[in-house]
């Protein structure tokens, strides 16, 4: 499973914009400088102070899903351009160019050592991974497929908010995703949600709150408004660790701050522990 | 209906002092409001006033976003802006009129939710999602009205209902236009170009799906009849509530998730 990781990593990075700058990986949180392979190997993990860095949503299922065992649901949906707004299309065009992606997510059914699950990954290289009407449909979509067919759901979430380019259709995305979670929720259905950098605005303020149990990685963001914004309206000088997932686990809103090395492992004991048989994984 | 100004001069409309806020409305549509305090877990949230009224002689719960008429209101009110504490109040409050069977009007007038630090200690994004996320299953009928400013999540929360109503001015967005522009074009002092073209006026609301209903104003905009606003207001109310009451509830709940399933624009 590590070998292919790595054989992604290495396709994904030639891609990739704000990385390939330079041989090495500076770490937001701490600064400190690491060199790129290395880094790599670490599973993009800072060696410093443990920030766990993001990945595409590639590198994301061939590390914690079962080999092959990914099946994607609506590959092929694009968004359109609800508001007109100027140069939104073209924007799209050349992003999906990139990176490969058709919008900021990619749902499906994958198998955790074993047991089925629908799943999402949220990439941030394609808008921030904002919340358009693609990112809308696919995850009511999915929700709407776990509920019919009785199965658990894992979101691993990574948002700037909203799509503001949709406009007021971006912001009723978080009443659609919401709802299916809902219907999930009270039919019985197991919502895992995992945060990973950065969660924030509409997508914090919808489907990711919303999880029965609520993972981080460590040293990530979370948060409604953004640091900037509190900073610079409220004139309030912020704690370096306001936002970051130890503190949202400490103000009680994180169920547990996993490692990525252990996360495949995590979810999978978590999934065994909600099937009907109580299996032992 | 005035048909001829543009986004940015119905915001200013939004925006002129003395435009009624909801404690000007609620003594002309509704009789024995009783306020109600609190989320019981933390304190009590001046940006969002919650009580029991009657309208037409029949019960009914309020959740309203307040602004202030003058500058100590908006300080106490903090200008409108919830704080989690406030979004909890409005699902307390909800939850009760689901248990009492009374339907539940919600007025919605915010620039947004709080950005704070004490809003985001307090779990700003996980008190709206949940509000978000009971509002769309609450087995009681829900009809919302934007006042003034339906700004983002923070309107949101009050806003998944069976029927959303615009006062003729209103408006309902993604992010403030200036919040837009800045986020946009890095440049916060083009909000008039971004309030123009983001599509925020009511019957935007209307043709995008997102609201069904388009209430009259005075001309001149609300606070020039304040009588007469308050009377259209009402009669709307009376007219859904009555419809609303009606029906089988499971065929409403299912009509409420329908109205937002279908909102969003795609192709395959
Ligand atoms: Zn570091």
């Amino acid at each position: 499973m590590f070998e292919d990781f790595f054989k992604v990593v290495k396709h994904r990075f030639n891609g990739a914009e704000e990385e390939v700058s330079g041989p090495s990986f500076k770490c937001p949180r701490c600064q400190s400088t690491v060199p790129f392979e290395r880094y790599e190997e670490l599973l993009k993990v800072c060696p410093a102070c443990n920030y766990h860095g993001r990945l595409s949503a590639k590198e994301r299922i061939s590390l914690t899903f079962d080999k092959g065992s990914f099946e994607e649901f609506d590959s092929n949906m694009i968004s359109c351009d609800p508001i007109g707004f100027p140069e939104y299309p073209e924007k799209q065009a050349e992003l999906r160019e990139t990176t490969g992606l058709k919008d900021a997510i990619i749902t499906g059914t994958a198998l955790v050592k074993g047991q089925r699950a629908v799943v999402g990954i949220m990439d941030s290289r394609y808008m921030m991974a904002s919340m358009g009407s693609v990112v809308g449909e696919k995850i009511t979509r999915a929700f709407e497929y776990a509920t019919e067919n009785k199965l658990p759901v894992i979101m691993f979430t990574a948002s700037g908010g909203a799509r503001m380019q949709e406009g007021i259709v971006s912001l009723m995305q978080m009443a659609k995703t919401s709802g299916a979670v809902k219907l999930h929720s009270d039919n019985g259905g197991l919502y895992i949600t995992v945060l990973t950098d950065p969660t924030t605005g509409g997508v914090t303020a919808s489907f990711a709150s919303l999880g029965d149990i609520i993972i981080a990685e460590p040293k990530i963001l979370i948060g409604f408004a953004g640091r900037r914004v509190i900073e610079s309206t409220m004139k309030q000088r912020l704690p370096e660790d306001f936002q970051l997932a130890e503190f949202m686990q400490e103000k009680g809103f994180v169920d547990m701050i996993v490692e990525r090395k252990k996360m495949r492992t995590t979810l999978a004991k978590l999934l065994a522990m909600h099937t009907p048989e109580e299996k032992e994984v | 209906m005035e048909n001829n100004k543009t986004a940015w001069e119905r915001l200013a409309l939004v925006h002129t002092k003395g435009r009624p806020t909801i404690r000007d409305y609620i003594p002309l549509i509704f009789t024995d409001f009783y306020e109600m305090h609190g989320d019981r877990y933390y304190g009590d949230d001046h940006a969002v006033i919650c009580g029991i009224a009657r309208l037409d002689g029949k019960p009914v719960t309020i959740i309203a976003q307040v602004k202030g008429r003058d500058l100590n209101e908006n300080k106490d009110c903090n200008f409108a802006m919830p704080l989690p504490e406030g979004y909890r109040k409005a699902l307390r409050l909800a939850k009760q009129a689901e248990k009492f069977h009374r339907p539940v009007i919600c007025f919605i007038d915010t620039p947004g939710a709080y950005a704070g630090m004490a809003a985001e200690e307090r779990g700003q994004g996980e008190a709206i999602a949940k509000n978000i996320a009971e509002f769309m299953t609450l087995r009681t009928p829900i009809i919302s009205i934007v006042l003034g400013e339906g700004g983002s999540g923070g309107a949101l929360a009050l806003g998944v209902c069976d029927e959303l109503a615009m006062l003729e001015n209103a408006q309902y967005s993604v992010v403030s236009p200036r919040g837009f522009a800045s986020i946009l074009w890095k440049d916060a002092s083009r909000e008039e170009e971004a309030c123009n073209i983001m599509q925020v006026t009511a019957d935007d609301m209307v043709r995008l799906g997102v609201a069904e209903t388009v209430i009259e104003e005075p001309l001149g905009g609300a606070h020039n009849d304040l009588d007469k606003i308050s009377e259209n207001i009402k009669e709307y109310l009376s007219l859904k509530i009555e419809e609303k009451c009606q029906k089988d509830i499971d065929e409403l709940l299912k009509a409420r998730y329908t109205k937002f399933r279908k909102i969003g624009e795609f192709t395959e």
